[in-house]
């Protein structure tokens, strides 16, 4: 089995400091529509300086480096055991030399163990075995100001008027881009998860945001609930950085899930303007990176 | 755009409206959550008592805070093997998480301005008008661009926090900022949380 280590740390590297390009265009797109001069257009203005400088100079697009949350999809042979120690020491260098900042904090003692490395669970590390021969490293980093700003919902919500049926879902997402404002790093990208258990629901509200912005669900109703959701978000006005404007949430993406007949969540992640996501592949003795 | 220099007079706070775009120059110190938690409960409410190096970086700050600013940031900092500090990555942390400390903090070491990102609460705009202090409203995420005006970092208090934690005692050049709370009880983000609140409650309705 072959060592990914130094790919992998090409990878966080990567991931850091260089935007995908599909988020890129998007926010550069939304420069457009905002007023001349205005602190939104401002804004907006900045984080694409910053965009450049960060891939010029292989620093992070955002100091808060976040949660590492590597998707693993690899074909049958290889050992996940490894894998995982070979994710893991990568990241131990990354930290060191400054592509990651020391992130996970000991939550109990308060101590921080200055190398990203917490226990089991700190880099989150996910497993499936496919068919094929190509193996697969997605990456993605998820900062702490948007994952604060994230909600589950357990529908009915009487509170904002909200049912156990997609209008009630659309209410609950409204609420929570409302109540975030500006704290989550608007422009945001919405990951919404409809339905699973309190754990499952969380999880699969991020995962669904690997995808490519513009992806639209499958099922039609879910595709246009998700058009709608972003139309009606940034009619709120809230603008970049909470500032005032008409760009609030670039992109939303839903997934839905199966559910207990007793529970109807909704989970909310949202996802900062720096969203930052990148893919290994392995094909024979070809590595890709995009 | 205006050009601030610390330590800043009372006159220059008062000066500042909602909207005014600054590039601040001078020195500052890094504080975010474990800073303002351990200033409050060691030298302002006093439930905890000075342990270690505390009352002598108590008496540094003191100087450096007074007429000064506190940046929320956990940056990304090179050369912690060699002592030859450098910020590579340097944006604002989410202020209102201090929004139990910060007025009084404020008060306490007479800080004229805050930076972070997201705004910050009627709290922190009463101590605003009271001390007087703005909130500058830095790019949340511009973390390289950000880090380049940061000219000099003098120093290190507290690195036991961790990294992001720590107080970080810096010089920055023309950083960009915007005051989203004034002295005057101005606050952007009173008003977009209101008209947005207005849009909302309508798309419920609908």
């Amino acid at each position: 089995m072959r060592d990914l280590t130094n790919e992998i740390l090409e990878l966080i590297r990567r991931t850091s400091s260089s935007l995908p390009p599909d988020v890129e265009k998007r926010l550069r797109e939304s420069i457009e529509k905002e007023e001349p001069g205005s602190a939104a257009r401002g804004a907006l203005e900045t984080i694409l300086k910053n965009i450049d400088l960060s891939r010029e100079k292989s620093t992070p697009i955002c100091q808060d480096t976040g949660t590492p949350i590597f998707y693993v999809h690899y074909p049958a042979g290889w050992s996940t055991r490894k894998l995982k120690e070979q994710i893991r020491t990568a990241l131990a260098e990354a930290t060191k030399r400054s592509y990651m900042r020391p992130n996970a904090v000991d939550a109990i003692y308060d101590k921080n163990t200055g190398n990203n490395l917490g226990g089991d669970d700190f880099p989150y590390v996910h497993f499936e075995e496919v068919e094929g021969d190509d193996l697969t490293i997605e990456l993605m980093l998820k900062g702490g100001g948007c994952e604060n700003v994230g909600r589950q919902y357990s529908l009915p919500d009487n509170s904002i008027g909200a049912g156990r049926d997609l209008a009630g879902v659309r209410k609950v997402v409204l609420d929570a881009v409302h109540k975030a404002q500006g704290q989550g790093c608007a422009p945001g990208i919405l990951g919404v998860a409809i339905g699973g258990d309190r754990g499952t629901s969380y999880i699969k509200s991020k995962e669904v945001l690997f995808s490519e912005m513009g992806t639209r669900n499958t099922d039609p109703k879910l595709a246009e609930l998700e058009e709608r959701l972003t139309s009606e978000a940034n009619e709120m006005g809230i603008g970049p950085m909470g500032f005032g404007g008409k760009t609030t949430v670039l992109d939303t993406k839903i997934i839905g899930l199966s559910r207990l007949p007793a529970s109807y969540f909704v989970s909310v992640s949202y996802m900062c303007w720096a969203y930052r996501r990148r893919k290994l592949t392995v094909k024979g003795g070809e590595i890709i990176y995009d | 755009m205006k050009q601030i220099t610390t330590p800043i007079t009372d006159a220059a706070i008062r000066d500042l409206k909602v909207g005014d775009a600054v590039a601040l120059s001078g020195m500052m110190i890094t504080g975010r959550d474990a800073v303002h938690k351990w200033m409050i409960d060691t030298f302002i409410k006093k439930t905890r008592p000075p342990q270690g190096d505390d009352l002598q970086v108590y008496e540094e700050l003191k100087k450096i805070l007074d007429g000064s600013v506190i940046y929320h940031c956990g940056p990304v900092v090179s050369g912690l093997d060699t002592k030859e500090y450098k910020f590579v990555a340097a944006g604002p942390t989410t202020s209102i998480r201090e929004e139990p400390y910060q007025a009084d903090v404020m008060k306490h070491f007479n800080i004229k301005g805050v930076i972070g990102k997201g705004g910050m609460g009627a709290k922190t705009l009463k101590g605003c008008e009271e001390t007087p202090a703005v909130y500058f409203h830095a790019i949340g995420g511009a973390a390289s661009y950000i880090a380049q005006t940061v000219v000099k970092v003098h120093g290190v208090f507290k690195l036991d926090f961790g990294v992001p934690e720590a107080i970080w005692v810096i010089e920055v050049k023309d950083f960009p900022v915007v005051v989203t709370m004034d002295s005057h009880g101005g606050s952007q983000h009173a008003v977009v949380e209101t008209a947005s609140r207005k849009v909302l409650d309508d798309l419920l309705a609908r």
